[in-house]
């Protein structure tokens, strides 16, 4: 790299051109050096599943001669429950207290400084670590066992720094003209809150927490530390093993029962197409408000003059609707 | 409108054809929420907001209670040792230090700790310039009807499950490596000098379970953290002084590596942080694709273990141990993973606030 202050001679021109080319070659080679290991994840998934595939493995429970994986589905699903309560709950009010309590400090920075660092160290925390931690406090010292509540609480706090982040930056978008008009209009901070703030961020939260909920529910190794397996829901809290979809991608593929592989696939293909429904409901979300946001602004650019009240027609502010 | 004027007391409470409200329970309750909802708020949003600092106070004080045994018995030995053993599990107990545990049971985690720092090295030299590049081909030379589809490609790759991954990496890519990829590899480095990085490369190259699979594996499963940053980083870039080192005749490459790189450099080395510590900690992924040994791989092919793969793994041979020592090894093993992965998130957050100045003049590098 020269640094050419004066008139000196840089680089030849065919050294340009080549370097030119080259940069183009990697650019595009990368990408598909990218996309090509995942659509071939995606095909292997689906080609390995499909030849086996039954529909009954929706609703069979998982016996000992093979069933299906019905428990095991609803079992991940009641953990992303359980997870979208807690985690949600405490990650959306963690990003809103750093997003709009958090008071700046005197050099004009936001404060909140260490409970930021402890949030991001946390969601860069290794899984396993926390799994490793649910097993010594609650599965063992609370004397939970491996149950339900123990996995639900290790995987919350895996995502909640997740929710709280990109909570906070939604909330971060939205304009401080609202809040400013919503207290001009004489509303209570909390109710300006729910009614203004929250309601113009909830696209971004809830975008925030679904893949919070596809991080969660691809989760093995904590689980395994934590809820064990089992092959049906537990009726219990605690003290009971509990199922779920990715410990049978795990340790079934290499059972010395065929039937076993085949469910491996199956439940990486039903794996899959969660992840995908999740990531497809967060695209519309996230389209559906742009369209709108789009929509405004051409609104506002467009050269349309407004029309004058004449002197006989007022407008009266009292008579017009109110926003909803 | 009510009288603004009035006095109090000459205009009554109420109009006279309507009857006092009552005061009903539902209305008093509402009337409390109401008045006490903003304190609400703050309250609730305080206590959230300090509960993942709690969890990890929590968690790493666990750990270390759950450790100190180990600590004691292990000593140094567990950082630089290669041994790991169980020892005599029907065997006498061996009191050391006050601690007891299995006799001629030895462990040294130097073959983990090895393990993943190597995987975790190759998955971010794989993962960087593959993620730049695409960043660079997503956001600079394409329409957005073709990125727009090639990103969400890339958001999915991000959320695949990483078991799922990782059965990928053990019955598909492994074999396929080894079978098409890693003798071509071997047989170059076999005409190369037999000294360090090259001799790593040589035969024999297995099955295709091991340490340059799992890193691989690894560099895919980060590629998306890092080329999503990047991307977001790139769209940033003001283009003013993209369009001007393009007016001055500069070729994309010139603009990319003086203007947009330097540009952005903070953002990348923070982005790319986040995917070392993905790849640091990832457990599932690693124990399907990379033998889990407990040895350090003699090449670059062969099986070797990380600190999480081994969490994970030795679990089962831990509890056989009667004494409960080896599950406070476990917890040791557990902390050290913990205090590299703290260290390295405070390292990003220390080289982001030196190197973090943004919008400086072009070519000094913001």
């Amino acid at each position: 790299m020269t640094t050419n202050t004066s008139l000196a001679p840089g680089p030849s021109t065919r050294r340009r051109r080549v370097s030119s080319i080259g940069f183009r070659v990697f650019t595009y080679g990368s990408l598909i050096l990218i996309i090509a290991p995942a659509a071939w994840i995606l095909l292997g998934v689906l080609f390995r599943a499909l030849p086996h595939w039954r529909w009954s493995v929706l609703w069979t429970p998982l016996t000992a001669a093979g069933g299906g994986l019905r428990d095991q589905i609803i079992g991940t699903l009641l953990l992303m429950l359980g997870v979208l309560i807690l985690a949600g709950t405490i990650g959306v009010l963690a990003g809103i207290h750093l997003s709009e309590m958090a008071k700046l400090k005197k050099n004009g920075k936001p404060s909140g400084g260490l409970l930021r660092t402890g949030s991001d160290i946390l969601s860069g925390f290794p899984s396993i670590v926390l799994g490793y931690v649910g097993y010594a406090a609650l599965v063992l010292y609370f004397h939970w066992g491996f149950s339900y509540l123990a996995a639900v609480i290790v995987l919350s706090v895996m995502v909640v720094p997740y929710i709280a982040k990109t909570t906070e930056n939604s909330l971060r978008q939205v304009p401080t003209a609202y809040r400013e008009g919503a207290e001009a209009l004489g509303m209570s901070m909390g109710y300006s809150l729910r009614k203004v703030v929250l309601k113009t961020a909830l696209p971004g939260i809830v975008t925030g927490v679904l893949l919070a909920l596809a991080i969660a529910g691809g989760e093995t190794a904590p689980l395994i530390y934590t809820a064990n397996f089992a092959n049906t829901v537990p009726h219990s809290l605690t003290h009971a093993s509990f199922p779920y979809l990715t410990y049978v991608v795990f340790s079934f593929y290499d059972s010395s029962q065929v039937q076993y592989h085949y469910l491996a696939y199956d439940a990486a293909l039903i794996l899959v197409v969660m992840v995908l429904i999740l990531l497809v409901a967060t695209r519309v979300i996230v389209a559906r408000t742009q369209r709108h946001a789009e929509g405004a602004r051409t609104r506002t650019r467009s050269p349309r003059k407004p029309p004058k009240p004449g002197p006989d027609e007022a407008v009266d502010l009292v008579d017009l609707p109110l926003p909803r | 409108m009510t009288s603004v004027g009035g006095v109090a007391g000459d205009v009554p409470a109420t109009p006279p054809g309507r009857p006092a409200p009552r005061e009903s329970p539902f209305r008093r309750v509402a009337d409390m929420f109401r008045a006490n909802e903003e304190k609400g708020w703050r309250w609730s949003a305080r206590v959230a907001v300090l509960l993942p600092l709690v969890a990890l106070v929590f968690a790493i004080t666990v750990l270390a209670i759950k450790a100190w045994p180990a600590i004691r018995v292990n000593g140094w030995y567990f950082l630089y040792g290669k041994n790991w053993t169980y020892g005599h599990s029907y065997g006498a107990t061996v009191h050391t230090n006050g601690v007891a545990h299995a006799a001629g049971a030895q462990f040294g985690a130097w073959p983990l700790i090895l393990g993943t720092l190597q995987s975790s090295f190759i998955a971010i030299v794989v993962a960087v310039p593959l993620s730049i590049g695409a960043a660079f081909a997503l956001t600079e030379r394409m329409p957005s009807w073709v990125s727009r589809p090639l990103g969400f490609a890339i958001e999915i790759l991000a959320g695949i499950p990483s078991v799922v991954i990782g059965l990928w990496g053990l019955l598909t890519f492994g074999p396929w490596l080894a079978k098409h990829i890693y003798p071509t590899l071997a047989s170059i480095a076999s005409d190369l000098p037999n000294v360090w990085p090259f001799n790593y490369f040589r035969q024999p190259v297995g099955t295709g379970e091991g340490l340059l699979t799992a890193g691989l594996v690894l560099g895919m499963m980060i590629i998306p953290i890092i080329a999503s940053t990047t991307r977001e980083l790139f769209v940033q870039v003001p283009s003013l002084p993209k369009e001007g080192g393009e007016a001055l005749g500069m070729t994309h490459w010139e603009v990319a590596n003086r203007i947009t790189l330097p540009w952005v450099r903070s953002g990348i080395i923070g982005g790319t942080v986040l995917g070392l510590g993905r790849a640091l900690g990832e457990t599932i992924a690693v124990v399907l694709v990379g033998g889990a040994s407990l040895h350090i791989a003699p090449n670059i092919y062969q099986p070797f273990g990380t600190i999480a793969a081994t969490i994970l793994s030795q679990l089962d041979g831990a509890q056989a141990d009667g004494t409960g020592f080896a599950v406070a090894t476990l917890a040791e093993l557990a902390l050290v993973l913990a205090v590299i992965s703290v260290g390295v998130n405070l390292a990003a957050r220390f080289i982001i606030t030196r190197t973090g100045r943004t919008g400086g003049p072009v070519g000094t590098g913001a």
